[in-house]
């Protein structure tokens, strides 16, 4: 390894050759979080109330789970990505790893619970 | 972690005042960050006042009646004094720019002057380019091809193609863009910077290079390439007008159209 210069170290381990994917996907979530967002947004508005079995009724919908259920996802994943690129530009050594390990966990277990609810209300009796 | 604070041995104390000579009637203070590793002592502020009816317009007029007439201990690179080399880069009061195609009047009040920032300081307002120049030879700037060179002629480009380098070609390499860059002050060691990514682009950009497809291999990295984060503090200093996050927008553009 190389690092006994100043061009080795420039150098270094070499390119991860990845990147493109990370970035792409981070963009393609922007969009459809702008567009289910918008949804998410006009349909609560449109509800004639907001009282929890109005609002339990119109979530067991298909037409409503599962735009919500992809809502969820969507923005789970954008905050993944976006985040770890945060930790990437201000944690260094050890510190971004652990981060990273807790991003990805926190990640999994809210997108999971979120959607496990969706579901629940999806496939569940009416309230 | 990046850091935010300055360690203690860097903290910047107050330092000598010099003021304008007698009779001076419009006077231009300057307070200007000094340093000298042979001291062994925390950088400094000296102050100095001149008298603009007895200077030139620009900063870089200023400096250099200061260094020959105040303070001659004062140190900064300077050449060209036409903003083509590069040399005079700074931070002038706040903004990054050239000393030489600054003018003085442009800047309110008393004109702080420090070195690049986030740059390791030799001295004065000098900073160590060694990195910054080896990660310009790390993406090899020169014209690379497969197909020999035409026999006794030049490699041809219509004017069309020639123009595709106007806004890369112009870079003077003066790192007022990469040190304006929170992205590379946090993380240079593997982030190649503003100023470097548009040499790489100018390569990607010529008509006669057909290394494209290597150029991006060497690019596509998470910290190399995508550390931009489209912040444009790049193309808000550099004082020839160009600018980087266009040249690396078109980079990541270039690198998606071959993944997707």
């Amino acid at each position: 390894m190389g690092n006994g210069t100043e061009l080795g170290r420039v150098r270094g381990l070499g390119s991860a050759r990845e990147g493109a994917h990370h970035w792409w996907h981070q963009r393609l979530t922007a969009g459809s979080n702008l567009v289910l967002m918008v949804w998410f947004f006009v349909s609560l508005a449109r509800l004639p109330g907001l009282e929890y079995g109005l609002v339990h009724d119109w979530m067991a919908s298909a037409w409503v789970a599962i735009p919500m259920a992809l809502l969820v996802a969507s923005v789970f994943y954008h905050a993944r990505l976006g985040l770890q690129v945060l930790i990437e530009d201000y944690l260094h050594d050890e510190k971004q790893f652990v981060f990273l390990v807790l991003l990805n966990a926190f990640v999994v277990l809210g997108a999971g619970i979120a959607i496990f609810s969706i579901l629940k209300i999806a496939f569940g009796a009416s309230a | 972690m990046a850091e935010f604070t300055l360690p203690k041995n860097s903290v910047v104390k107050k330092g000598k005042a010099h003021p304008a000579p007698e009779g001076a009637s419009r006077v231009k203070k300057f307070k200007i960050y000094r340093y000298d590793p042979d001291s062994g002592e925390n950088p400094r502020y000296d102050t100095y006042a001149i008298d603009l009816d007895d200077c030139g317009p620009m900063v870089l007029d200023a400096l250099i009646k200061i260094k020959s007439e105040q303070d001659s201990t004062l140190t900064f690179r300077r050449s060209c004094r036409e903003g083509i080399c590069g040399s005079c880069a700074m931070n002038l009061d706040g903004k990054n720019g050239l000393a030489c195609t600054t003018a003085m009047e442009d800047i309110k009040g008393e004109i702080r002057i420090t070195p690049l920032p986030h740059m390791d300081v030799i001295k004065d307002l000098v900073p160590d380019f060694t990195h910054f120049y080896a990660q310009y030879a790390s993406i090899q700037p020169w014209l690379k091809t497969v197909t020999p060179p035409p026999a006794g002629k030049e490699r041809l480009q219509s004017p069309e193609q020639r123009d595709q380098l106007d806004g890369l070609y112009e870079c003077i390499l003066c790192a007022c863009c990469s040190t304006s860059c929170p992205s590379y002050w946090w993380n240079s060691d593997r982030f190649l910077g503003p100023a470097i990514l548009l040499q790489a682009y100018r390569w990607l950009a010529d008509s006669r290079d057909e290394m494209t497809g290597e150029r991006l291999d060497e690019l596509e990295d998470p910290f190399r390439l995508y550390r931009c984060h489209t912040i444009m503090n790049c193309a808000n200093v550099c004082p020839k007008g160009l600018n980087p996050a266009k040249a690396i927008a078109e980079t990541k553009k270039m690198i998606v159209e071959r993944a997707i």
